[in-house]
C-alpha cells in the first residue's frame, strides 16, 4: 500500500474511533434533517424543486463539516509531535498531505452520503432523476472536497485545532464570499471575483442536477491549490 | 558510516548549533551530551531528517542525506524527546502502520512487529491501546518504532527522559543489547548514565563540539581528579592508612555512614582498583562497594559541558 493510502487509512480510523468524528457526523445528519424539514419540505413543492432545496440546504452542513474535520489533520500531528514521524520516514511531504486529506474526504463522503434517505423519501412521495441524485451529490463532494483542502491548508499553519479551525473558516468565508467583491470592483476583477466564488458561482448548477466541467475543474483546482499549498507549508516547516 | 560536517543551524540571529562536524564509526554506541538547550535536539532532528540545517552536510555511507533519495531514510530509525504516539492505536497496530512507512515488505511486516515487540519488552501489550501506557512503556514503543524497520542507524533523544530507577536500568540494557546490530546515538543530559552505555562520548556545548572520546580519555585529557569509591566496615583507620601507603594513591578521605561503615575516598586512578579491594581486604576490611566515585563523573561533566566551563 501507497504511504498516502497508509496514512489516508490511519486518518478514517483515527475519525471513526474518536468521539470527535461521531459527534460531527451526528451533527450534519441532524443539522440536514432539520434543514429538509423545516424548509427544503416547506409548502407545496415540485419534487425536483425539493431535490434542489435539500441539496442547496446540505451544502453548508458539508462546508462546515469539512473545516472540523480538517482542523485536527497536521494542527494535531504538530502538538502530538507525530509530524516527526512522518518527517522521519521516507514519505514524500506530498505524499503526508495527501493522505490526511483522502482520510478526511472519506469520512466527509460517508457522512455526506449518509444523508441519502431524505432524496429517497422524495423519491418514494414524488418523482426525482437519478442523475439530479448524481448531480447533486457530485456537487456536494466537491465543495466538500474544497472546503477539506481549504481546512487543511488552515491546519498546516496552526499550532492548535481551535486556531487552524478559524484559519480555515477564515480561508472558506473569503472564497464564499468574493461576489460581494465583484458589485463593488470594476471589470476584469469584478468578473474574476465572481467567477472565484466557492459557492454562489459553481454549486447552483450541481443542485440544479446539471453537471457542467467548468464548475468539476473549478473545484479540483481549488482543493490541488489548497492542497499544493499546504505541501510547500510542510517542506517550510523542515526550516524551522 | 554517519559523517557529519560543518552543521550549523540558526533560529533567526541565533545559532541552535555551529560549525558541528563529528563521525561515528558503523557499529558504535555514541552517547551525546551537554545541559539542556546545548543543541542536541536539534542535532538530532537534523539527522533525522525532521529538520532542515542551515548550513553542512549529514553523509550515511558517503550520500547526503538531504539530497539522497529519500529510500535513504528508512536506514535511520528516530526516537524524537517526545515520543511520537498515535493515543487511539494499539501497540501493535501503531508499529504495523510505521513498518508500512518505512517500506517494510507488507508480508514482514507481522514477523518485524513480533520481533521488535520480543526484543523491547512489548510483547504482552500488542493490542494495548497506546493511551492506557504508562510512561515507561510509552518510551518503549518510542524506541520500538524507531526499531520496527530494522535500520542500521538508531537516533535515540533523551530515551531515558523521566524514567523511575528500574525502567532507566532496562532502558540502558535494551540500548546497550542494540550494539553490533545498529549504529546508535544516543543523547543524554546525565553523563552517568550515558557513560554505562555508551563506547563514546560526543560532549556539546553552546552548539558547539567541545570533546570527543571515551570517559577515560576525557579525563585524562580534561586533568579531572580520579577518584575511587570503598564502602567498608571493620579497622576503618587502618584501611585508610594501607591505602595511603600503596603506590599511586594521592590521598584517602574517611567519610563515617550508618551501620558503622564509612565511605574512603581514595585519590587514585581507576587501574588501582583491584589492588585497592586486595589491600581493604588484607588490612581486614568488610568491603561492601568498590566503585569510581560519583563526584567525578559529575566534575568531568560540568568540566566538559557546564556553562562557562573551559574544555
Amino acid at each position: 500500500m501507497s504511504p498516502a493510502l497508509l496514512i489516508a487509512r490511519r486518518e478514517l480510523r483515527g475519525y471513526l474511533r474518536t468521539m470527535t468524528g461521531w459527534i460531527i457526523a451526528a451533527s450534519v445528519l441532524l443539522i440536514d434533517g432539520l434543514l429538509f424539514n423545516a424548509f427544503a419540505l416547506e409548502g407545496a413543492r415540485r419534487s425536483t424543486e425539493v431535490l434542489t432545496r435539500f441539496f442547496y440546504f446540505a451544502s453548508g452542513p458539508t462546508m462546515v463539516a469539512a473545516i472540523f474535520l480538517a482542523m485536527r489533520l497536521l494542527a494535531e500531528e504538530r502538538q502530538l509531535g507525530t509530524l516527526a514521524l512522518l518527517y522521519a520516514s521516507p514519505v514524500r511531504d506530498r505524499d503526508i498531505v495527501l493522505g490526511k486529506f483522502l482520510g478526511a474526504l472519506a469520512f466527509l463522503s460517508g457522512v455526506t452520503l449518509a444523508t441519502v434517505y431524505m432524496p429517497l423519501l422524495i423519491l418514494v412521495h414524488g418523482h426525482i432523476s437519478v442523475g439530479h441524485l448524481l448531480a447533486g451529490y457530485l456537487g456536494l463532494l466537491l465543495l466538500g472536497a474544497a472546503s477539506l483542502g481549504l481546512g487543511t491548508l488552515g491546519s498546516s499553519l496552526a499550532r492548535n485545532q481551535i486556531l487552524a479551525a478559524i484559519i480555515g473558516a477564515a480561508l472558506l468565508v473569503s472564497m464564499l464570499l468574493t461576489w460581494l467583491l465583484a458589485s463593488v470592483t470594476e471589470p476584469p476583477f469584478s468578473a474574476l471575483f465572481a467567477a472565484i466564488a466557492l459557492h454562489n458561482a459553481h454549486f447552483p448548477s450541481f443542485q440544479a442536477g446539471q453537471v457542467h466541467l467548468r464548475d468539476v475543474a473549478y473545484y479540483l483546482l481549488v482543493t490541488w491549490v489548497a492542497l499544493f499549498a499546504t505541501t510547500r507549508v510542510l517542506e517550510a516547516r523542515r526550516w524551522r | 558510516m554517519i559523517q557529519v560536517e560543518q552543521l550549523s543551524k540558526y533560529y533567526g540571529a541565533r545559532a541552535a548549533i555551529r560549525n558541528l562536524s563529528f563521525r561515528i564509526d558503523s557499529g558504535e554506541v555514541v552517547g551525546f551530551l551537554g545541559l539542556n538547550g546545548a543543541g542536541k535536539t536539534t542535532t538530532l532532528r537534523i539527522l533525522g531528517s525532521v529538520l532542515l540545517p542551515t548550513s553542512g552536510t549529514v553523509r550515511l555511507d558517503g550520500q547526503d542525506i538531504f539530497t539522497a533519495p529519500r529510500q535513504l531514510k528508512a536506514r535511520i530509525g528516530f526516537l524524537p524527546e517526545v515520543p511520537p504516539l498515535y493515543e487511539d492505536m494499539g501497540v501493535g497496530e501503531y508499529l504495523a502502520f510505521v513498518a508500512g512507512l518505512r517500506g517494510v515488505d507488507p508480508a514482514r511486516i507481522r514477523t518485524r512487529v513480533g520481533e521488535t515487540e520480543e526484543r523491547t519488552g512489548l510483547a504482552a501489550l500488542d493490542a494495548e491501546p497506546i493511551s492506557t501506557l504508562s510512561h515507561g512503556y510509552r518510551q518503549r514503543v518510542g524506541v520500538a518504532q524507531a526499531l520496527v524497520h530494522s535500520p542500521e542507524v538508531l537516533l535515540l533523544d533523551e530515551p531515558a527522559n523521566g524514567l523511575d530507577p528500574v525502567q532507566n536500568v532496562e532502558m540502558r540494557s535494551l540500548i546497550r543489547s542494540l550494539r553490533g546490530d545498529h549504529t546508535v546515538l544516543v543523547s543524554s543530559h546525565i553523563l552517568p548514565e550515558i557513560a554505562q552505555t555508551c563506547d563514546r562520548l560526543l560532549v556539546v556545548r553552546d552548539g558547539e563540539l567541545v570533546a570527543q572520546g571515551t570517559e577515560t580519555e576525557l579525563e585524562e585529557r580534561l586533568g579531572v581528579g580520579t577518584g575511587v569509591e570503598l564502602e567498608i566496615a571493620g579497622p576503618i583507620e587502618a584501611v585508610a592508612t594501607a591505602l595511603r601507603a600503596l603506590a599511586g594513591v594521592r590521598g584517602v578521605t574517611v567519610r563515617p555512614v550508618a551501620g558503622g561503615r564509612a565511605v574512603l575516598r581514595v585519590d587514585a586512578p581507576d587501574t588501582l582498583r583491584p589492588a585497592l579491594a586486595q589491600a581493604a581486604v588484607a588490612a581486614g576490611a568488610q568491603l561492601f562497594r568498590l566503585d569510581v566515585s560519583a563526584d567525578r563523573l559529575e566534575s568531568l561533566f560540568l568540566r566538559l559541558a557546564g556553562r562557562g566551563a573551559a574544555a
